[in-house]
């Protein structure tokens, strides 16, 4: 199995270890990534807001330059947002002759064209879809059992465009965090807003997503991301959040091949744990990730991960359905 | 057929008689229904719902529309686009009226509008985008000298992990001047 590799400028700063984390887990899944040779910024929700054909060309470049390369594969992207970009350039180009004419008059000046041939694909739909919890479950080398984890998704690798999930009621990652001997908490969050870069233009508004997404995770031990904007406002924020309402405490917030990753006995520095911003003291002890985890997993597999703390009871689900958080008009 | 220079003037024509055009196009068959509203995470902090919003544009009230900050409070979060039952793209039509208020220069919409030029321009420059230099880029526009304060505690952190870069000097011309010329040169207008 192979992809086309689209990281995205996030992966190689603030999101460096989703970048490490999925060439680690799809390594150890046996999948070949082809990085796109000099790609650039897809436009990001930056470019829309402030020329069409811009945004246009800011991603084309990067189509083009995918469908230029030998290997003929879908493109797979790790960011939510860059994966908005790209497909929703694609779709556009398809449906509109004239935006494909104009974006292509632009890219001639690099020498680029693009067809809108190529399909794009968010990491999770390849991890759902294409691999599958079975190709998790065949390589536990290190059981997740007695972790609660809340799958969070976020708005772009959902909608406006339901490729591989329901966009309102997604559950495209539970099989995979199953397959890890890990519990998947029940909750209504999952695919809702957490502000997206409402925190560095409108912070008070920011806070308040995340903090709903925060609070409602409480019963879990973990929140597996797919998005870097997602991360970061969810791990990045947490003192400020609980300073704000008065509550909340330390969570750990992983990428969802972080979680995978570890489960499949890769060692932590290979998937750039040491990088996150929350991860809590009590997480580390149980998944001993001072340790070699593949070591480990190998000498004591029941033994390491035994909770220090509380024990998890998932009997009922935990939250209730809210409201959209907003009073209709 | 008309040639692309007198189809991209024709279109900066439209756009400068009528800046609601394309607006007004995308939301012509809204029924005023609020299921965008009701789906919205950030409605309760805009001055005007998304429904209201969607009945001046299609009354063309410019003025009321450009004293609202609505707009600026949409995160892309497309359960609107989703859900519209005459199968409208309101989340898409919203980053319209961002490309109105930043070609517009529109004052009251500085910190949105900033924060899209100094990233467009990061990446004009560097290819793919330097968060730092943004940050900072993006503290100087806006002249509010506690704003950095909110950001330091993630930024110390960020700065610890070595997840930010410090800026690297690129010689040369930018990255990617000839794409942006293009695109200026096609829309008649700075970008």
């Amino acid at each position: 199995m192979q992809y086309l590799y689209y990281p995205g400028c996030s992966l190689e700063g603030t999101a460096k270890e989703y970048d490490q984390a999925t060439r680690a887990l799809l390594q150890r899944l046996e999948v070949r990534l082809t990085e796109v040779e000099d790609w650039t910024c897809c436009g990001a929700s930056a470019a829309p807001g402030i020329s069409r054909l811009l945004a246009l060309a800011l991603a084309g470049r990067n189509l083009a330059l995918a469908e230029r390369t030998k290997i003929k594969a879908d493109l797979l992207v790790p960011c939510s947002a860059c994966y908005l970009n790209l497909k929703k350039t694609v779709e556009t180009l398809r449906a509109d002759p004239q935006a494909m004419r104009d974006t292509n008059e632009v890219l001639a000046e690099e020498g680029l064209s693009i067809s809108g041939k190529i399909r794009v694909r968010h990491l999770l739909d390849v991890l759902a879809t294409d691999l599958g919890p079975s190709a998790i479950a065949g390589k536990v080398a290190f059981s997740l059992k007695d972790l609660v984890v809340a799958p969070y998704y976020g708005c772009q690798c959902l909608r406006p465009y339901p490729v591989f999930d329901d966009p309102q009621n997604p559950t495209s990652m539970e099989g995979l965090i199953r397959a890890t001997g890990a519990e998947v908490l029940s909750w209504s969050m999952g695919p809702r807003c957490c502000g997206a870069s409402h925190m560095t233009t409108h912070m008070d508004q920011g806070m308040q997503l995340s903090g709903a997404i925060l609070a409602a995770a409480r019963d879990a031990d973990v929140i597996a991301t797919v998005c870097p904007m997602c991360q970061l406002n969810l791990e990045g924020f947490q003192k400020q959040i609980a300073r704000r309402t008065g509550q909340g405490e330390a969570k750990t917030v992983l990428y969802l091949p972080q979680l995978l990753g570890i489960a499949l006995g890769i060692p932590p520095k290979e998937l750039g744990l040491a990088l996150n911003l929350a991860v809590t003291e009590a997480f580390k002890k149980r998944i001993a990730m001072d340790e070699d985890l593949s070591v480990m997993a190998a000498q004591h597999p029941e033994t390491i991960r035994q909770p220090p703390g509380k024990g998890v009871g998932g009997d009922e689900p935990i939250s209730q359905r809210r409201s959209m958080g907003a009073p209709s008009h | 057929m008309s040639t692309p220079a007198t189809r991209h003037a024709s279109a900066t024509d439209t756009r400068e008689a009528n800046p609601l055009a394309i607006v007004q196009e995308m939301m012509r068959a809204c029924i005023q229904c609020g299921t965008c509203s009701a789906s919205c995470p950030n409605a309760s902090a805009m001055d005007l719902t998304p429904r209201h919003l969607w009945r001046l544009v299609q009354l063309g009230r410019m003025e009321k529309i450009f004293q609202s900050h609505t707009f600026t409070l949409c995160s892309a979060c497309y359960y609107c686009s989703l859900r519209c039952p005459r199968g409208l793209n309101p989340s898409d039509a919203m980053a319209e009226f961002k490309q109105i208020a930043a070609r517009g220069r529109m004052r009251q919409y500085g910190d949105t509008t900033h924060f899209c030029r100094d990233f467009v321009d990061n990446v004009r420059r560097n290819g793919r985008l330097q968060e730092m230099t943004l940050m900072t880029a993006y503290f100087m526009h806006m002249r509010r000298p506690t704003l950095p304060l909110r950001f330091a505690s993630l930024g110390w952190k960020l700065q610890s992990k070595a997840k930010v870069s410090l800026p690297t000097l690129r010689r040369g011309a930018p990255k990617l001047e000839a794409l942006f010329r293009k695109v200026e040169e096609m829309e008649g207008d700075g970008t």
